[in-house]
């Protein structure tokens, strides 16, 4: 019997430690083949004895399996980034709702990441650089802390070949010559065709909901925008009661949701 | 069932208590313990609380000696609950190899589940429907319910449509009748019934319906001052989100979450891993927790509900509007458990009016 709570071994394949105080993971089972998923899902990792948090898939190995995005910020995660190549960890997912890509084709699409909000956006970025024909223009919106923070800077210098990329950080250092502060100064800059735009947006809550309403401002339809909702997750099932944002069970409803439907429940303090 | 049989009459529940134990069941009832009535193990009728009869109010819970019912009692604090979502239980062990996931389901037969312990379960079923676990412990429940016939004053199920007469989701369903002391019992399901058929019965009589139906028209009016109209709560609930009223509940409420533990739909669970000292396997602990608990929400070292106006809102809200939403039915069933167990003695009916 599977159990929906019970994780399944994986193997870490391999461990990169990134300039922005993260690690990124690659995950592949210790028996068989890890199930399909669609940009913006998650997984539950489980650190053998020490806990389980959701994590976003943020692509596919170049021989299978998950490539995954862990910033040190507590026990759990602390103990993932820690962890060796070779060493098990348990996945159970993926789960949650993905990012429409259907819906932005045909369409300019803007991508908005606030500091790690660019995990769960990279297999986005990657459908849409893979088509580029079936998209209007692309931008690619980046927000980072400081300038060593900015995730994937190799892959961002590819993108650039598809998109339209700005990068704006809080603090500058001294090489820093590009934009500097809020991430709605960059939707301000930007030409959009409110008609035909679509947005994919993910980063802290305060970030993606000034973004959201930067985006409303220039005439983008409300529910063109879509987020990633962060919540705490025990489960991932609906289960356990603790990502629930008013109506919403914010691991299978979401965390993807488009801002006409979370605008409401965001406004509202401590919901 | 292809066809309902008449009810018949029991003298006693001995021979059915007998008759479950026989049948592999362990056979969970009523019994009094500290002045409170709980399920535990049964082995004899003897252990039940007869000729107890409880009062209950906001915030109050007293037992006393009255009459001659066995089940003459309103809800306790114990539900069906523990039995198909324990406080505690280890869902997985890790000792290197697969992960082995652990189920604890033992045919369990519980006694004295009221209308509103049954609406509760199939809420439960709705909720936890997708859990294997879940699934397990529940289909490994057999079920005899017993109308009630004395609600108490914090009761209100007339208004939620759960009771007060067991009408559906059991294997058997007694009603108590007095002067003389019996029991009319009707089977809900093939099993049922055929228990019911090989216990010493007699056949029941015109006046011995009578007489249940009077027993749930009493108990139905008992729970009349209380009655309001559920009609439109779910918007009005909805709607109410930036009402002060909760502030000032919240200036009362201690948030301890008594009121989650003993509500029989409340589900909210949290885990807790770590590593079994003598083996040193790892181990997935997973036990209740509460939306009331101040890390419920914990995001980044910040609970997103970090008020207790906050925390009662979403208790309240999740009930009566936002269950409506994930679910198509309401999160509570009318038992009243969360008004007397309350140690503020905070009503939520008062309340749901007070929000209208
Ligand atoms: C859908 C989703 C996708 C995510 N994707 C990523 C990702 O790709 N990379 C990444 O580094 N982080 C991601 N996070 C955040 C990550 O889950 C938290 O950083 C992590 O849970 C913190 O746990 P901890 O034990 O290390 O920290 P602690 O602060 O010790 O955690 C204590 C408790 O709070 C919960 N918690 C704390 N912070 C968060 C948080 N920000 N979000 C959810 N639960 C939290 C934990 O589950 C834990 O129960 C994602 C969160 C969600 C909901
Ligand atoms: S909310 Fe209160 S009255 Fe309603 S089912 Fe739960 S414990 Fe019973
Ligand atoms: S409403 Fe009552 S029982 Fe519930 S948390 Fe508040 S004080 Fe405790």
């Amino acid at each position: 019997m599977t159990l929906e709570m019970t994780p399944i071994p994986y193997r870490v394949r391999s461990r990169r430690a990134d300039r922005a105080e993260s690690v990124t993971l690659t995950l592949e089972p210790a028996e068989g083949l890890c199930p399909t998923f669609e940009p913006g899902q998650f997984t539950m990792i489980y650190a053998p004895g020490v806990g389980e948090i959701p994590i976003s898939i943020s692509g596919r190995g170049r021989f299978g399996g998950y490539v995954q995005t862990i910033r040190a910020a507590g026990a759990v995660s602390r103990a993932l980034c820690r962890i060796e190549a070779g060493d098990l960890v348990g996945v159970r997912g993926p789960y949650g709702t993905p990012f429409d890509m259907g819906a932005s084709a045909g369409m300019d699409v803007i991508v908005a990441a606030g500091g790690l909000g660019l995990a769960p956006l990279r297999p986005v970025i990657r459908e849409l650089a893979a088509h580029p024909g079936r998209y209007g223009r692309l931008t690619l919106l980046v927000g980072a802390r400081t300038p060593s923070g900015v995730l994937y800077p190799r892959e961002l210098a590819r993108w650039a070949r598809h998109f339209d990329i700005r990068v704006t950080v809080d603090r500058p250092d001294d090489k820093w010559q590009g934009p500097v502060g809020l991430i709605t100064h960059l939707v301000d800059q930007i030409a959009i065709g409110p008609r035909r735009t679509y947005a994919y947006v993910c980063g802290p809550e305060i970030m993606m909901r000034a973004t959201a309403d930067a985006l409303v401002r220039r005439g983008v339809p409300a529910g063109r925008i879509a987020l990633s909702l962060e919540r705490n997750m025990k489960c991932g099932l609906g289960h356990c009661g603790h990502c629930q944002l008013g109506p919403l069970f914010t691991c299978v409803d979401g965390p993807v949701v488009t801002y006409d439907h979370a605008a409401p429940l965001l406004e509202v303090p401590q919901l | 069932m292809d066809k309902q049989p008449n009810p018949v009459l029991l003298d006693a529940l001995d021979p059915l208590i007998t008759a479950l134990r026989i049948g592999g069941f362990r056979v969970v009832g009523p019994t009094v313990r500290d002045g409170v009535i709980r399920f535990a193990e049964l082995s004899s009728a003897a252990e039940s609380p007869t000729g107890w009869t409880d009062a209950q109010e906001p915030g109050r819970y007293r037992l006393r000696q009255e009459g001659e019912l066995v089940f003459g009692y309103a809800a306790s604090p114990d539900s069906a609950k523990r039995y198909t979502h324990p406080p505690r239980t280890t869902l997985f062990r890790w000792d290197k190899g697969p992960i082995e996931p652990e189920i604890d389901a033992p045919p369990t037969a519980l006694i004295g589940l009221r209308a509103c312990d049954l609406a509760a379960l199939a809420v439960q079923d709705r909720v936890l429907g997708g859990s294997a676990a879940y699934r397990a412990r529940r289909a490994a429940l057999f079920l005899v319910a017993v109308d009630c016939a004395t609600p108490s004053a914090v009761c209100f199920c007339t208004s939620m449509g759960t009771g007060p007469k067991a009408e559906a989701g059991f294997d058997l369903a007694l009603t108590e009748l007095s002067e003389p002391h019996r029991f009319l019992a009707r089977a809900g399901s093939e099993r049922g019934a055929e228990i019911l058929a090989a216990l010493p019965h007699r056949a029941s009589a015109p006046a011995d319906l009578a007489a249940a139906a009077d027993v749930t028209r009493t108990a139905t009016a008992r729970m009349e001052p209380r009655r309001f109209e559920l009609d439109g709560v779910k918007e009005q609930v909805a709607a109410a989100r930036t009402s002060p009223v909760w502030e000032e509940i919240a200036s009362r409420c201690l948030t301890c979450a008594n009121c989650t533990i003993v509500c029989p739909t409340c589900f909210c669970t949290t885990v807790e891993d770590g590593t079994d000292l003598s083996d040193g396997a790892a181990e997935r602990v997973e036990r209740w927790d509460s939306c009331f608990t101040f890390g419920f929400t914990e995001l980044g070292g910040e609970p997103v509900r970090a008020s207790g106006a906050a925390r009662y809102r979403q208790w309240l809200s999740h009930k009566f509007s936002t269950w409506v939403d994930q679910f198509g039915e309401y999160g509570c069933v009318g038992c009243g458990r969360c008004v007397t167990w309350c140690p503020a003695g905070i009503d939520l009916v008062e309340e749901l009016e007070r929000l209208r």
